[in-house]
């Protein structure tokens, strides 16, 4: 029986996290359809129609999927699933929202978090902030599975899948869209950049958070992210959280700046290949996972670090 | 209007686990075990909502062995009103199992409102809240950082990948908690005192009905792979010569 992954994307676009969660979803070795739910959400489904792999996009599109809400898009999945050994969706928080509530209605336990495919039935994931690693067997018919798309690389383009129209279903009510504050950002996503700089509580207020992390981001192309710390404090929004209870990441190269390292921190970016710590503790634990640490007050440092690059670029 | 918290007993956030050698799972005798902190965070909006008139019961239920009733404990320390302990054998209940369990529950208590935590921090689904509010059929809420209980209605501010969304469910409904939604108070030591005579009511899951058998055969627990410190670099400049070395930039 097919998979059928859940694609994450804001209608117009297909966010690049849908092409890792492809790969795992290609890992269990069944053809691979596409669900695209949304409103408007054609160029999405056309998009999603070009990643290598995928055999059908499936394009339910209605304005009872507008904003992607947990309950119809669940009725939905669930109307879909007599039909698939497999759902499978990437761990955002549209997938965390709505794999789950899919899960319970066609009473299968779903697997959270995978890192690994070993098998059609058998998953690597994290449990304890990523301190352990547990192997799973899904003893269910139909497998649930959320993919934390950090450990997957993305699948490529070059694929022209067929798109087949789907009807709306009837869903559970109960819940309406009031308002959305999206920030509109020129800088790549944080779950898909190739360079991330973190800023943490040592920023010290969210103008200097501004002054001091963001060009050094800008001069490198990357995604800015915080510890925990820095969002409580106000001086970064919550969805630039990186660590165990926000992104999950593992970007080629990550910027710690001013970020002790606690573990609910490292859970959440020690997979990245090279990771830059700058600290004026020589003893924080951000330095026992960094390969390149360097000792000091990061408001001196910073600028030195982006004039450097910018020399070293020219 | 009565609102139910489910709130689970994990290793506390400051201890660093281990895993056990052969492969068996994580080291846990002896270990420091706190209540989940998105269900202190649960708690506290519960009797938030309690004290500005919402509310006008604050219910706490908790799934697990011998010493959960500590976790509940903690709870009625916070001032939640009574305790529901649904004994186990064994911890680690899987989230399908404990919605299943909870869904019992809203059966025989009827609240309005069920707060959950976003996750546990000790096996990290996320799941639970949104199972519970499949098999109730109620809509739900995840990742709160603001809730705002109106006429029959709750508004529902959600920290979303690249943002906040805003919610309106008709209640009753299911909310999970995120980290910004408040800080939880501690509990004073009077109100310690005065926890150790509230009730807490024991039932099994077979008197729920709720068959606890896992659908998940945990095959190993090992160590992720280790990562070690690498150098301390000089100068800014030393650090970007690394970096071009190493095809990062
Ligand atoms: C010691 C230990 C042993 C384990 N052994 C097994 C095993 O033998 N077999 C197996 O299949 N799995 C086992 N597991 C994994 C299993 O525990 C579940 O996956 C896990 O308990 C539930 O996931 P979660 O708490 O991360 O759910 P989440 O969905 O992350 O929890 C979200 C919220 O749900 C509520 N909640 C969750 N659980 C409870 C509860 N028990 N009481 C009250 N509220 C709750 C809380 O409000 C919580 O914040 C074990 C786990 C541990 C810690
Ligand atoms: C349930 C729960 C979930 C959590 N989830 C997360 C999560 O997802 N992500 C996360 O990040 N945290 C999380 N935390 C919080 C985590 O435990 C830490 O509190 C947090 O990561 C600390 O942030 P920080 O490193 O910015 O601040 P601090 O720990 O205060 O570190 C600041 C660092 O800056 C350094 N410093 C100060 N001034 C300077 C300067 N001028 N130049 C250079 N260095 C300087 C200091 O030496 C220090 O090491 C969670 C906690 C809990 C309880």
């Amino acid at each position: 029986m097919a998979t059928l992954l859940f694609a994450e994307h804001d209608d117009a676009s297909l966010n690049p996290v849908t092409a890792r969660a492809l790969t795992a979803a290609l890992a269990l070795g069944a053809p691979v359809h596409v669900l695209v739910a949304g409103a408007n959400a054609r160029p999405a489904a056309e998009a999603a129609a070009k990643l290598a792999g995928v055999a059908e996009v499936l394009l339910a599109d209605d304005a009872a999927y507008a904003h992607r809400l947990a309950e119809p898009v669940a009725a939905l999945g669930v109307s879909l699933a007599k039909d698939y050994g497999a759902l499978v969706a990437p761990s955002t928080a549209f997938g965390k929202s709505v794999l789950p509530r899919v899960a319970a209605l066609i009473d299968v336990m779903q697997v959270s978090d995978v890192i690994a495919v070993v098998s059609p039935d058998t998953f690597d994931r994290p449990i304890y902030a990523g301190n352990a690693i547990q192997r799973v067997r899904a003893t269910d018919a139909t497998k649930v599975l959320t993919i934390r798309t950090a450990s997957f690389t993305a699948a490529g383009e070059g694929n022209a899948a067929p798109i087949r129209t789907l009807g709306a279903v009837e869903g559970a009510a109960g819940s309406s869209f009031l308002g959305e504050e999206i920030a509109a950002s020129a800088r790549p996503d944080l779950s898909a950049a190739r360079i991330i700089v973190s800023g943490g509580r040592a920023l010290g207020s969210a103008e200097q958070f501004h002054a001091i992390v963001e060009p050094l981001a800008d001069e490198l192309g990357a995604a800015v992210g915080a510890s925990r710390a820095a969002v409580d404090a106000g001086y970064a929004p919550n969805d630039w959280q990186v660590g165990q209870t926000g992104k999950v990441v593992a970007p080629d190269l990550y910027v710690a700046l001013g970020i002790s390292g606690a573990i609910q921190h490292l859970a959440g970016m020690k997979d990245s290949k090279v990771i830059v710590a700058v600290n004026k503790d020589e003893d924080a634990p951000i330095f026992q996972v960094a390969d390149y640490g360097l000792v000091g007050d990061l408001f001196e440092i910073v600028p030195q670090l982006k004039a450097e690059i910018a020399k070293a670029k020219a | 209007m009565k609102i139910l918290v489910p709130v689970k007993r994990v290793v506390d956030y400051n201890v660093k686990i281990r895993v056990k050698a052969d492969g068996s799972g994580v080291e846990l005798t002896n270990i420091k075990m706190s209540m989940n902190p998105f269900d202190e965070i649960a708690v506290e909006e519960a009797l938030r909502l309690k004290e500005a008139g919402k509310a006008t019961e604050v219910v706490a239920v908790s799934i697990g062995p011998v010493k959960t009733d500590e976790t509940i404990r903690t709870a009625l320390a916070m001032g939640a009103d009574r305790g529901i302990w649904v004994k186990t054998e064994e911890a680690g209940i899987e989230p399908l199992t404990v919605a299943k369990l909870l869904k019992a529950i809203v059966a025989s208590e009827g609240p309005s409102l069920v707060i959950l935590g976003k996750q546990a921090i000790d096996d990290d689904c996320n799941q639970t809240g949104q199972m519970l509010a499949a098999l109730l059929g109620w809509p739900q809420a995840t990742f709160a950082s603001k809730v705002v209980v109106g006429d029959g209605t709750v508004d529902v501010t959600r920290e979303i990948d690249g943002g906040l969304q805003t919610l309106r469910l008709a209640l009753p409904a299911v909310l999970t908690t995120d980290l910004r939604l408040n800080e939880p108070r501690y509990a004073s030591l009077p109100n310690i005192m005065k926890a150790k005579k509230k009730p807490i009511e024991e039932k099994s899951a077979a008197e729920l009905g709720v068959d606890l058998a896992p659908r998940l055969e945990i095959l190993a627990t090992t160590e992720p792979a280790g990562r070690t410190g690498g150098i301390k670099v000089a100068s800014a400049a030393e650090l970007v010569g690394h970096l071009k070395q190493a095809g990062v930039l």
